[in-house]
């Protein structure tokens, strides 16, 4: 069997092979770090920093649901400069691709976060969270508005000579419509998709389980909807697009490569299994070989529509 | 911390809808420690999705106890488990009791299901200090002393023991031993955590020097710190959440805000 060649690129961004950490779901990679290599990674995406710490959301954060999750943390996060001094310097020592999630309550604070990240070398990419569901401030306010995500890609692209990467929102009528002006106010790659709005209630109380009422789904529910999301955008727009809602195993990471994704996130799979990359990345060397694909490079958007 | 796939060795009901699994992992039991807890996958399946938190109840050589009543579905389907069927524990986790620092007598306060966690506390105490118990429950049928010796019980209905929740059980009585350096250990309902560290802090206000730890408890995803899904208040820092998996389960009263 020949070697397969993983490897994928993102922009100008070169992965090892197309497996992602989601932003909030792997901290700022020491927690998981106890668990696996993180160099037999893609990539890693931080916890979402905002230009201040954020407290977040007051308990209860998270409710099971069907086959998924809702979450409600609220971007709660170090802060820029805690995030400059205390987190770069252990994600520094590792030989894996880090890329930055930025979220903010204003455009400026984008700006000014991307402004002082730019000059360190760990951080190879900027994946901007302009789709947040759970804070009241910025978040799903600019994901829903068009003018607004080309704007702040605009500025972003103006600031950085990184990869930029915009994460959608899946809570709009037509993602591709989105991702086009991400297209063309400069962005390198889009991410698909952010959580969906969900909640849950307690029958004997009639209160929301979730203390911010709402929350984002993830998790093998949401995957039908991701998948459609990415081929969506992979029918309308000439962009690279980063695959990620409910990825479980390797044949998700497949179906979501064949829908049109250069590359995947994990995200509510770490934490349930932190180890579950290792396995994936062998089946999918296994599957490109039985497929005789040399790249996997090869299947990303090659559904057949009849 | 690991994350292995661990056989069923032995299931018992110890008492009407309370159950006693053993897991074998030598890699966790050599490690474990009172109050830390086990994050389990029940199935293979993504129903139910994510792991269960389970607070390690004993050690015995190679096996793991955890102690359970049937609560949702992930606790349904560990009680069908059959001896050699396998879960998926990662474990240890979170910070455990402190059980060296200074005190004469050790104070064991269990309400419910909160007996869980001491009977291997009572392994590491024993040999080196006095211990008393106060077990607590809605009625008798709650009331669970499994591996408790030298204890009182309180039942809310009077069914058995002293007629009253556990917290006035344990002001009363421990009125009897204030001479002593007291360390308290509690596990159990969030209520019944917050009486009690009020009470307390009652007792300390008036010059005594009670030191009090809590088990605390919270929905969480991850079990190790990533998911954020688990805050509880900081007392010192009210811009500041402790994670409950990480920082605890295991907190001092004076730490946190219930």
């Amino acid at each position: 069997m020949n070697e397969v060649d993983l490897s994928v690129k993102i922009g100008k961004l070169k992965l090892k092979n197309p497996i992602l950490l989601a932003s909030g779901t792997v901290g700022y990679g020491n927690e998981i770090s106890d668990f696996i290599d993180l160099n037999i990674l893609g990539g890693i995406i931080t916890k979402s920093i905002s230009l201040n710490p954020r407290k977040g959301n007051k308990p209860q954060r998270i409710v099971e649901t069907s086959s998924g999750m809702l979450n409600a943390i609220g971007l709660a996060n170090v802060g820029l400069e805690s995030f400059i001094n205390d987190k770069i310097p252990f994600l520094s020592k590792y030989d894996v691709p880090i890329i930055c999630n930025i979220a903010a309550s204003t455009i400026e604070e984008y700006v000014e976060c991307v402004k002082a990240l730019n000059e360190y070398d760990t951080i190879k990419a900027f994946e901007i969270n302009v789709s947040c569901p759970n804070v009241k401030d910025g978040g799903l306010q600019f994901g829903n508005n068009i003018s607004i995500v080309a704007k702040i890609t605009e500025l972003v692209r103006i600031n950085s000579d990184k990869v930029v990467i915009i994460k959608l929102s899946p809570n709009v009528s037509y993602i591709s419509e989105f991702a086009k002006v991400c297209k063309e106010n400069g962005a390198d790659a889009v991410t698909a998709i952010n959580t969906l709005v969900g909640t849950a209630f307690n029958i004997n109380t009639r209160k929301p389980k979730l203390s911010n009422v709402y929350g984002g789904l993830s998790g093998p529910a949401i995957k039908p909807i991701a998948l459609a999301k990415v081929l969506e955008i992979h029918q309308t727009v000439d962009i690279p697009i980063i695959g990620v809602g409910g990825i479980m195993n390797w044949q998700d990471v497949v179906e979501f490569m064949i829908a049109g994704a250069s590359a995947v996130q994990l995200g509510t799979l770490n934490f349930i299994d932190p180890t579950a990359s290792i396995n994936i990345l062998n089946n999918l060397k296994k599957y490109c070989s039985e497929n005789y694909l040399k790249e996997i490079s090869q299947l990303t958007g090659t559904y057949i529509l009849e | 911390m690991f994350i292995t796939q661990a056989p069923v060795v032995d299931l018992i009901e110890i008492q009407e809808g309370i159950y006693l699994q053993k897991l074998e992992s030598p890699e966790i039991a050599n490690k474990i420690l009172p109050g830390q807890f086990l994050n389990i996958k029940v199935n293979d399946s993504v129903t139910p999705l994510l792991r269960r938190p389970f607070s390690i109840c004993d050690i015995e050589d190679d096996y793991l106890h955890i102690l359970f009543n049937i609560y949702g579905e992930g606790t349904k389907i560990l009680s069908q488990k059959k001896r050699g069927d396998y879960v998926n524990i990662m474990g240890p986790l979170g910070k455990g009791f402190i059980f060296n620092d200074e005190f004469d007598l050790a104070v064991f306060v269990a309400g419910g299901l909160g007996a869980a966690p001491f009977p291997l506390l009572y392994k590491y105490l024993h040999s080196k200090k006095n211990i008393i118990s106060f077990i607590g429950g809605k009625s008798k049928s709650e009331i669970i002393k499994y591996k408790f010796i030298n204890y009182s019980i309180a039942t809310e209905d009077g069914s058995e023991g002293f007629k009253g929740n556990v917290v006035e059980l344990f002001e009363n009585e421990i009125k009897n031993f204030l001479e002593k350096k007291i360390k308290v250990f509690a596990c159990g309902p969030n209520g019944m955590l917050k009486a009690l560290s009020k009470s307390i802090k009652n007792f300390n206000q008036i010059g005594y020097n009670i030191i009090c730890e809590i088990s605390t408890e919270s929905v969480m995803a991850c079990g190790f710190g990533i998911c954020q899904g688990c805050p509880i208040q900081d007392s010192k820092n009210e811009n500041r959440f402790y994670l409950v998996c990480k920082d605890g389960p295991i907190f001092n009263i004076n730490d946190i805000i219930l």
